[in-house]
């Protein structure tokens, strides 16, 4: 039985209707004549409060609303690649046929191509007991996704009959029928699964695996693991969507989900226009191939906003249970926290700090928790993971106010951006003193496996100088650099071709924008192996200035960019013009 | 402002700052359009902001002064507020509502547009990458605009954003004059003498014919501000995607704007966010800025630089704070340098141009423009820095090196920032201000700009 209403008042995005007694809470309804879509999130008596995920302009009482019976879905199966919806999983390409340059309201649209066929390869036979979770079979999706086709995880399961055989079908074509206390219950390629419910695994791993981003500060600082919780917070202008565009250009993941929530227009449209012609630097495919776009901007339906990030984790749920890596970008979540404090306030609730509602910080730890690396659920074993960055905004950089404070509680990487580097142009501005990384130690022992066993000292020591210059430059503000020993102008000296060569990153120039974590090493070593030497020399007398001039340090701050990841040897090279520099400069030879 | 038709109620509930509750009104929508009459038969126009159990509350545009609570009739047209626009607007003078200010009659109208208009749907967007040369190197060469960027001007009362936001009206709408370029200018709230300074600047450019003025000024209705740039953006809008002109759409001071909008939110009673500036300032605020843009298959493109006044030069209050968070970057115009003399007064560290990366390059300003901006950046704060050093140990603590980026400071400075309001320099000229900048310094400071430009434009020893 579905509620059957009529709108008895509006304001904004908010709509109160009576009638509803049958309504069920975050049931979708559709509002008025013009049939927009609306979630409950209110019931008082028969009278229903519903948040309206369509402009509401002219809209008026006494109108109807329908009652769905069905939760905020999203619909899960092949065709999701590539595509660019809005927060409730339209895509934006089917709303401008219907719509034109501006989108329009009341359309309805199914969010894949439903007559499309895919090649289907059966993996289970006829007969076979399955279990929700269980993958009954392949398509390929894009050039770089093997979907899989699992049965739901709300299915009952049972035993597998009238399985297709290998072939093309579209997503309505039913696949096999699986009989369960003599009840047949279809299976399709797509399913529906409720946006605001976690989708069920098997058991959850620890995060140990580095989320490669090429991105030097990112993964050689201040890493993520797969699986793991990132927050990167910063002032207007410090960088945050480029850095995000970075990583999901360049995050060794095979999926990414891209939530544009409460952002600029263009920012989707550059995600749209750049991505296609990117090429994955691991597979040589499109990035477009394994990125999906949800777009919420800021001049959309504020509701809708809300609703953006439920639909983009829960996408990202479904790749995971196929067993892959899935990063999901969200951008940014402080405009999803303003969707909640504008239906709260339209609610008329009891406000919490600045006029956010005080279920905020369990909204964001809820959200958060989706994150992780697990065994999905079924068979046969399949191991992925969702990897949560969310982008902050603090209203004037602040980073106390709630949004910020609250965010740190429940992710573990905390990239802080800072507006000081940003405005010297030292970009990626994520500021080195603020900023950390709980997975360190847990990944170290990747790095040490993969790459080399010294990165985690190495690491540590080009952190440490970094730290004792932070020391050093309090002392030279207040008494100027001539207060300083050689041995400590040198730190200053090294610390500032850590920040030139290491930690700024050029995302616009063709080689330095993705850096491969042998690269990153040899780089980190190289200054490192700059200081040590550098304070050898001065031990044998070698003059600071001389040190300076070495025309080893300008290749070394430029070899981000001039040196490409298939050329190492190069610097090898650099190392063995730095030994040589050195050694002519203190005439005596140098030993590591 | 068309108003024929509609049903009228006369029984007023209660009348509060900008709102008037009107009661038993039947059949009204949200957002509708509401002419409300006074005793004495002055109309003034309104719009629904909530509507249900019988009551509508209504904000009225031009203020509540002088209505009463018998004897005022609210009328409710049946549509929401539209703006009749059609080619005939160019070179006309509006009032803030968008009716005829300059005396002559209503333009003939080719359609009448929602002046709220529709969000346009980013997968229908084309990526800015037009490069917009408005003679003004620090913008050129550093801030570079582009077709169909949102580039806001931070400033602070009584600095000269004016003058720099004429002469970019005035010198971008010279080149590539083989398209078509309008500027639709919004006085939101300014002094009457500024509102003149801009009509007379258009006025002696020759480009009044090819402008649209929608004005607002300090004397007139406060909530008429919500209405303004809303009015000058569906004109812009028209001019752009159904006439295919290149619009540079000028909204000064966005500062009133949001003023007006916490005067509504406060009137009715609303939780407030920051600075009792009401919590949906920033989605309120998107709906003007984005309305910039370019779109797929149309020939025109929407610029907006909207100029705001910072209060007490704080770019951490949230109108300026949440205007960055929504526009392609920012321009900021600095008290020191203003102090200073120097014109136009930007401070370019806290300055910023998104769209610059993909305007500029090879195919339309030059390959070397990025690295070279890049290094000036670099050096600039570098001689910030030393100033501020050289303030306390005094010059004579300084390095050699320091010494070269005080110079570097002042080159820059005197020579680059600075510039005539009438002065319109090339791209060229420009990019070789930059390097003359960039060859003050020894090479090996330079670790910005690839070896083969260093090579080719390098002027040092």
């Amino acid at each position: 039985m579905t509620a059957q209403g009529r709108i008895v008042w509006v304001s904004g995005p908010a709509v109160r209707a009576d009638g509803m007694a049958d309504a069920k809470m975050y049931e979708t309804v559709t509002v008025g004549d013009s049939k927009l879509v609306g979630e409950v999130i209110r019931l008082t008596g028969d009278v229903a409060f519903i948040q309206v995920y369509e402009s509401t302009s002219g809209l008026k009482p006494g109108e109807p609303v329908i009652g769905t019976g069905n939760p905020l879905s999203v619909l899960l199966g092949p065709g999701i690649i590539g595509q660019l919806y809005d927060g409730i999983q339209r895509p934006l390409k089917e709303l401008s046929k219907a719509s034109g340059s501006f989108i329009g309201r009341g359309i309805t649209t199914t969010p894949v191509d439903m007559e499309k066929t895919y090649h289907f390869v059966p993996t289970a036979s006829n007969g076979d007991e399955v279990l929700p979770g269980n993958v009954i079979g392949t398509v390929q999706e894009t050039d770089l996704i093997e979907h899989s086709i699992m049965v739901p995880p709300n299915h009952p399961g049972g035993k597998i009959s009238n399985l297709v055989s290998e072939g093309d079908y579209n997503l309505e074509t039913e696949l096999a029928t699986v009989e369960k206390d003599g009840q047949n219950v279809p299976l399709k390629m797509y399913h529906k699964w409720p946006v605001r419910k976690p989708r069920p695994y098997n058991t959850r791993y620890d995060a140990t695996v580095p989320l490669l981003t090429g991105q030097r500060v990112i993964d050689t600082f201040f890493p993520i693991a797969k699986g793991g919780t990132g927050s990167i917070p910063g002032a207007f202008g410090t960088g945050k969507t480029v850095t995000l565009h970075q990583i999901a250009k360049w995050a060794n993941s095979q999926v990414v989900v891209y939530i544009g929530c409460g952002e600029r227009g263009n920012e989707m449209t550059e995600v749209l226009v750049e991505f296609p012609h990117l090429k994955d630097p691991r597979s040589g495919k499109p990035l477009m191939d394994r990125t999906v776009l949800v777009a919420n901007t800021s001049n959309m339906p504020v509701a809708a906003r809300e609703a953006s990030i439920y639909t983009g984790v829960t996408i990202a749920e479904y790749y995971r249970d196929m067993g892959k890596d899935v990063v999901l970008v969200a951008d940014s979540t402080s405009r999803w926290a303003e969707a909640l404090r504008e239906m709260s306030g339209r609610l008329e609730e009891m406000p919490a700090e600045e006029g956010y509602p005080s279920y905020l910080a369990s909204r964001l730890a809820e959200f958060y928790e989706r994150a992780g690396r697990v065994r999905a659920a079924g068979s046969p074993d399949r191991d992925g993971s969702v990897t949560l960055i969310g982008a902050v905004s603090p209203s004037g950089g602040d980073f106390t106010e709630p949004v910020t404070t609250h965010t740190m509680r429940f992710i573990k990487t905390f990239w802080a951006l800072d507006a000081k580097l940003a405005y010297s142009r030292h970009y990626p501005s994520i500021n080195w003193m603020n900023s950390y990384s709980g997975y360190l130690g847990d990944i170290a022992k990747w790095w040490g496996e993969n790459i080399s066993e010294d990165w985690f000292g190495i690491r540590n020591e080009a952190y440490g100088i970094l730290q004792r210059e932070d020391t050093l430059k309090e002392i030279v503000k207040l008494l100027g650099p001539d207060a300083l020993p050689d041995e400590e102008k040198l730190i200053l000296e090294i610390a500032r071709m850590v920040k030139i060569g290491l930690l700024q990153q050029n995302s616009f120039d063709d080689v330095d924008t993705y850096c491969s974590p042998e690269k990153q090493f040899k780089l980190l070593k190289l200054v490192v192996d700059f200081y040590k030497q550098g304070q050898q020399s001065l031990k044998e007398g070698a003059s600071l200035a001389s040190i300076r001039e070495l025309p080893v340090v300008t290749s070394l701050l430029k070899a981000r960019m001039d040196i490409k990841d298939d050329e190492m040897p190069k610097l090898d090279q650099l190392e063995n013009d730095m030994k040589e520099q050195f050694k002519n400069i203190s005439g005596v030879k140098v030993t590591n | 402002m068309t108003t024929e038709g509609g049903v009228q109620y006369s029984k007023i509930a209660e009348i509060k700052g900008p709102l008037v509750v009107v009661d038993d009104v039947e059949n009204a929508a949200f957002d509708e359009l509401v002419e409300v009459e006074t005793n004495d038969g002055e109309r003034r126009l309104g719009k629904v902001l909530e509507v249900g159990n019988g009551k509508a509350i209504v904000q009225v545009f031009e203020g509540t002064t002088g209505l009463s609570i018998s004897g005022t009739n609210a009328k409710f047209v049946g549509k929401v507020m539209e703006m009749p626009v059609s080619k005939e607007v160019l070179g006309r003078v509006f009032d803030g509502l968008g009716r005829p200010k300059d005396g002559l009659p209503d333009p003939i109208a080719d359609k009448f547009i929602d002046i709220n208009g529709e969000p346009m749907n980013p997968e229908q967007r084309e990526y800015p990458k037009d490069f917009i040369q408005t003679g003004v190197s620090v913008i050129d060469g550093l801030i570079t605009l582009v077709r169909g960027q949102k580039l806001p001007i931070f400033s602070g009362s009584g600095m000269s954003h004016n003058l720099l936001a004429a002469q970019i009206a005035r010198q971008a709408s010279v080149v590539g004059t083989d398209d078509d370029f309008a500027v639709v200018f919004a006085a939101i709230g300014v002094q009457y003498s500024e509102a003149e300074y801009f009509r007379k600047s258009l006025e002696e450019s020759g480009a009044l014919k090819r402008s649209v003025l929608f004005l607002n000024t300090a004397d007139d209705p406060a909530i008429e501000r919500i209405i303004t740039p809303r009015v000058a953006l569906t004109v812009a809008e028209y001019l752009a995607f159904e006439l295919g002109m290149h619009v540079l759409v000028i909204l000064t001071d966005m500062t009133n704007y949001a003023e007006a909008l916490r005067e509504i939110s406060a009137a009715r009673e609303e939780v407030p966010g920051r600075k009792g500036y009401p919590g949906y300032l920033y989605t309120d605020l998107s709906t003007l800025y984005e309305r910039a843009g370019k779109l797929n298959g149309k020939k025109g493109s929407v610029t907006q630089v909207p100029i705001l006044s910072m209060p007490s030069d704080d770019i951490t209050h949230p109108i300026p704070d949440l205007t960055g968070y929504i526009t392609e970057g920012q321009v900021v115009v600095g008290r020191d340098l203003f102090r200073q003399g120097v014109y136009p007064p930007i401070n370019i560290l806290m300055s910023l141009s998104r769209l610059m990366k993909d305007g500029i390059g090879e195919g339309s300003t030059r390959d070397d423009h990025a690295e070279v901006a890049n290094q000036v950046y670099d050096a600039y704060s570098r001689a910030q820095e030393v100033r501020a050093l050289a303030g306390i140990v005094g010059k004579a603590g300084l390095t050699e090196i320091d010494l070269k980026y005080m110079d570097v400071g002042d080159v820059f400075e005197k020579e680059f920032l600075s510039q005539a309001t009438d002065e319109n320099r090339t791209i060229e000229e420009t990019l070789a201000i930059l390097w003359k900048i960039v060859s003050k310094l020894p090479k090996n400071e330079i670790t910005k700009i690839k070896d083969k430009h260093v090579e080719k434009y390098y002027q040092g020893e």
